[in-house]
């Protein structure tokens, strides 16, 4: 907790709760994941190569690990980036959150903060306005007990 | 009711630029998971949809789980051609939704 913000401050309170998630709801499995990306994909292959994650490998408060997403594409009305999906395993739930983007994004990038309730693996998919269904993954290792700064 | 939600838009951009916009609402973003002290679960109260439109067209808009954090954060980039007024709405669970406008002057 070096530097100590208003929102950091407001996170200390809800410090202690992932612990409980992760005892009393436990968390999604890699196969619930899994599903949740076929979900989005629809069973098509996504090419890796086309993301970039920017995602701590270790996050210290798992109540606020900032995620920023940047996907190659050219962004034109032909070609776009029109979804992003967000999933993680070690979250009571896959989901994450999902960007719907347009032509008028001009660049297919988005960021926000997410939770994490342990170590698991995040992935990203995107998928295109032609079609096409791009992957990349990130793990990341979370210290249990961020609570206490 | 939350407090205003804070906006970081350019006041004014060169035609064609790609701008970045920074918002963030203030929420407790309550999971669903988690119990008070008497053990009773505390139901969840999360915002589930954010949306920018600019000049009445959607922009970026954002499906929210209740593994975004409290107070949600969201960075994103448009694209302007022209001047007009981006229009922002948070919406949570119980059907509050909180809106936010910012012009931009493009030349």
């Amino acid at each position: 907790m070096s530097s100590l913000t208003r929102r950091g401050a407001l996170m200390l309170g809800a410090g202690m709760t992932l612990t409980l998630v992760a005892v009393d709801e436990g968390a999604a499995t890699p196969a619930e994941a899994d599903a949740e990306i076929a979900k989005f994909t629809g069973g098509n292959a996504a090419e890796s190569g086309k993301i970039a994650i920017d995602l701590p490998d270790i996050a210290e408060n798992g109540n606020t690990v900032p995620l920023a997403i940047k996907v190659d594409s050219p962004m034109t009305a032909d070609d776009y980036v029109s979804e992003i999906r967000v999933i993680g395993d070690a979250n009571p739930n896959a989901g994450i959150v999902r960007f719907h983007l347009t032509p008028m994004s001009g660049r297919a990038e988005a960021a926000t903060r997410i939770r994490l309730g342990g170590t698991g693996t995040v992935t990203v998919l995107a998928k295109t306005s032609t079609g096409k269904f791009y992957a990349e993954r990130k793990e990341v290792k979370v210290t249990v007990g961020g609570c206490g700064g | 009711m939350a407090e205003k939600p804070r906006l970081r838009v350019p006041s004014e951009a060169k035609k064609g630029d790609i701008i970045q916009i920074k918002t963030l609402m203030s929420h407790p973003m309550e999971t669903g998971y988690r119990k008070d002290e008497a053990g009773k679960p505390i139901p969840r109260e999360i915002i589930n949809s954010f949306v920018c439109t600019f000049n009445g067209h959607e922009v970026f808009r954002a499906d929210l789980e209740p593994a975004i954090s409290a107070n949600p954060y969201f960075e994103f980039t448009v694209k302007v051609e022209d001047s007009g007024t981006f229009a922002f709405a948070w919406v949570d669970d119980n059907g509050t939704v909180t809106t936010a406008e910012q012009s931009i002057a493009v030349s």
